[in-house]
């Protein structure tokens, strides 16, 4: 296999020395992480490289010598770095060199194995492949997450393939600490040599965390605790907490506040994405119920809304009493059965004056509800909406009864007209075997089947008729309803943390890789420049 | 090192191959495809317009005539940066994987890069085009899951020619290592007689 060197850009113009970072043998890749410049002690080395070992479970190793030739060369430089190599024994031993003020690179890669047919050294054939440090530290391209029967405390699954260059520069992050301001024992070059990058405000989050989440856990554990207690598992409760979508979504919102705020540190990249995307997605939800209870407030909106409310009602339930008696006259130029219809259509429209005088019963206390609700907004628009899907529910309830008492008397009618179907054709159902069986059936039986059988036939359109328009107001009521909830799990379910990150910072989302073949020459060995793609990976490959 | 040859895709419309050695271990090849013909630009446009000024003097609504000049607008734009592809390029770099880069007219560029060891097989794949069967690569990947099943197949170039077939099956080129395998395959175009049917095509649809 071809040797690869995997090389940073920062160490390209690097003065010369160690080359220190990873050997790969499965893939035969050597990882090149930093630079250690002269002077040095060979023992120092070996202890930075031990520390970095233990910080991050992966295993350094002086990989060879870099040579940067500057103007007015030295040429004792080159017999003592390859004097080096007695020093620090490795296999393959690299010696890159740069030719000062020109593109061309030279490598060997020695082995001093000797295999059984040659005597003489044994040279690889060298691919430089140059990436950026920065970037590859920062991207998500991790292996993928441990299998769930592995215990814990076991070494880490050898990633394969380029995931392994990316695991190692990941897990090296002790060595790029320092950087060439600090007085430390060894000189390095690496990303982060001119100047650790670091953010103020992200230390101080990172220290006012901990007491934070720990005080919020503690207050999140007390409340779920006090809706888990036996009170609220009564039978009437009980139906009402699980029809509401209200208590739904609050429920959904302490589960999310609860993970924002666990005191446990995220293990891998995915738990600390869905961590993020939880955190923004709650703190958009209150700010945008904050915006909306601003609204409400700015022109104290709430009082001619709850006065609008009740004319509303009264209008719906007017245009439900015409809807009737429509239906009570010859619908659509059909003629129904006037007795079966004049029956139906009075039974529904004393529901509806029940329920008018219902709602202007309810009528001064709407002002003081919409009030709360519209405090309720500070817990997050999707509280709001689920109330707001509530309120319209039990604004309509009456068409949902209406629709219940349509579909029931459909149902038996239906029921009665296929089990005389049968009686009529001499057949009956055998609930035995769950099949339809031919049965003999007196005179009289047939008689009274037959008379009953024509009667249900004859009022059928009537009530298909009602059904049909219950059935299509509750669809109404319903699609309305489907839609706040389809805008509520939006708000709860898009990774706004994730997007953000594609647009703003696109290598932190690493889909893949892309090779680009540069300047070569013949004789010398190939160079190439990776590059992240960003965004998501079509074929798997990642 | 390059090389360059011209061939003729299944419709008639003119390709170009450019191979280049960078080293004993990295290659490239380089397909360019038909650029965008005037004539057929100017064919649809006529033909939107036309239908357009139709409707105006049905419906006497302006509207119309602005909305076919931004459909047509939309529409071009659209067609050079999501379907016309100029150029392919395929690059192998040994032990390492293949990459796959797709430009499009408005200088889009998608890459795809499969890593060596998801490679699991290169094959050769038969299909019927109208009334006459074509070949193409295809590289096998390995499914993660299943050792001996493959997740997903990924065609290539599409080489059809009847002498391929029989000097190749299918079944040689499958024991060979995926990098020789490719580079037998891409060497073995150069000598087939290109009077007779040799056919070069660019799949931009699968992409």
């Amino acid at each position: 296999m071809v040797l690869k060197a995997f090389f940073p850009t920062c160490c390209a113009s690097a003065d010369s020395g160690l080359l220190v970072g990873r050997w790969v043998p499965e893939q035969s890749s050597a990882v090149v992480l930093a630079v250690v410049h002269f002077p040095f002690i060979p023992l120092q080395v070996k202890e930075l490289l031990a520390q970095v070992h233990q910080a991050g479970r992966v295993e350094l190793a002086v990989l060879g010598t870099w040579c940067h030739r500057r103007q007015g060369a030295e040429e004792s430089l080159g017999h003592f770095l390859e004097g080096l190599g007695t020093i620090f024994s490795h296999e393959p031993w690299l010696q890159l060199c740069r030719e000062p003020g020109s593109k061309l690179w030279s490598c060997k890669a020695t082995r001093r194995q000797v295999p059984p047919r040659r005597g003489a050294p044994y040279e690889d054939q060298v691919m430089l492949v140059f990436y950026d440090q920065r970037k590859v530290l920062l991207s998500q391209l991790h292996p993928p997450a441990a299998l769930p029967d592995r215990q814990a405390g076991d070494a880490a699954p050898s990633a394969g393939g380029l995931a392994a260059v990316f695991d190692t520069v990941a897990r090296s992050e002790a060595l790029f600490r320092s950087d060439r301001f600090d007085d430390g024992p060894v000189r390095l070059s690496h990303w982060q040599s001119e100047g650790v990058e670091a953010s103020i405000l992200v230390e101080l989050a990172k220290r006012a965390s901990g007491p934070v989440c720990v005080l919020l856990t503690c207050l999140l554990s007390l409340v779920s605790a006090a809706s888990a207690c036996r009170l609220f598992k009564l039978w009437p409760l009980s139906l009402v907490w699980s029809k509401l979508s209200v208590c739904e979504q609050l429920r959904h919102r302490l589960e999310q506040l609860t993970l924002i705020f666990s005191t446990q540190k995220a293990e891998n990249p995915t738990q600390l994405m869905r961590k993020a995307n939880v955190l923004v997605s709650v703190l958009l939800d209150v700010a945008l119920g904050l915006a909306l209870l601003s609204w409400l407030r700015g022109k104290d909106r709430i009082g001619p809304l709850a006065e609008a409310l009740v004319p509303v009602a009264d209008h719906v339930a007017e245009e439900l009493q015409h809807l009737l008696q429509w239906l009570m006259g010859a619908p659509a130029g059909l003629k129904m059965n006037r007795a079966l219809d004049q029956v139906l259509g009075r039974f529904f429209l004393y529901h509806l004056h029940l329920w008018i005088s219902y709602i202007h019963l309810m009528s001064p206390f709407i002002e003081r509800i919409l009030w709360h609700v519209g405090l309720s907004a500070c817990l997050g628009l999707t509280v709001a909406l689920s109330i707001l899907s509530d309120i319209i529910a039990l604004l309509t309830f009456h068409i949902y009864c209406f629709y219940v008492y349509g579909a029931r008397l459909y149902c038996l009618k239906i029921c009665g007209l296929s089990s005389l179907w049968r009686l009529f054709r001499g057949k009956k159902w055998n609930v035995l075997r769950q099949r339809v069986d031919s049965c003999s059936y007196d005179l009289d039986q047939l008689f009274i089947g037959t008379l009953l059988f024509t009667i249900l036939v004859f009022l059928l359109p009537t009530t298909a008729l009602y059904y049909l328009v219950f059935t299509l107001l509750r669809l109404l009521v319903v699609a309305v309803q489907g839609l706040m909830h389809l805008l509520v799990d939006l708000i709860n379910s898009l990774p706004l943390y994730s997007l953000g990150l594609r647009l703003c910072r696109p290598y932190r989302l690493a889909a893949g890789v892309k090779f680009r073949v540069l300047e070569h020459e013949a004789g010398r060995p190939l160079r190439l420049l990776m590059q992240q793609v960003p965004g998501w990976d079509p074929l798997g490959c990642a | 090192m390059e090389d360059e040859r011209s061939f003729s895709d299944i419709c008639g419309g003119r390709l170009a191959l450019q191979r280049r050695y960078y080293s004993p271990s990295c290659r490239e090849f380089c397909l360019s495809c038909p650029r965008l013909s005037l004539r057929s630009l100017t064919a649809v446009t006529c033909a939107v317009w036309l239908a357009a000024y139709g409707l105006f003097t049905l419906c006497e609504n302006s509207m119309i005539l602005s909305a076919a000049i931004f459909i047509t607008l939309l529409g071009l734009l659209g067609y050079l940066h999501f379907v016309k592809i100029d150029q392919e390029t395929l690059l192998i770099i040994d032990s390492l994987g293949i990459q796959m880069t797709s430009s499009y007219a408005s200088g889009k560029e998608s890459t795809t890069f499969i890593e060596m060891g998801k490679v699991k097989d290169v094959v050769i794949n038969e299909a019927i085009y109208m009334q006459k069967v074509i070949y193409y690569l295809c590289i096998l990947l390995e499914d993660p899951v299943e050792p001996h099943g493959i997740s997903q197949v990924v065609p290539v170039f599409q080489v059809s020619t009847e002498q391929l077939s029989k000097v190749f099956s299918p079944k040689k080129i499958c024991y060979l290592s995926p990098f020789s395998a490719f580079l037998l395959l891409l060497r073995f175009s150069r000598n087939v007689n290109s009077s007779c049917q040799d056919y070069l095509r660019t799949p931009d649809s699968y992409f």
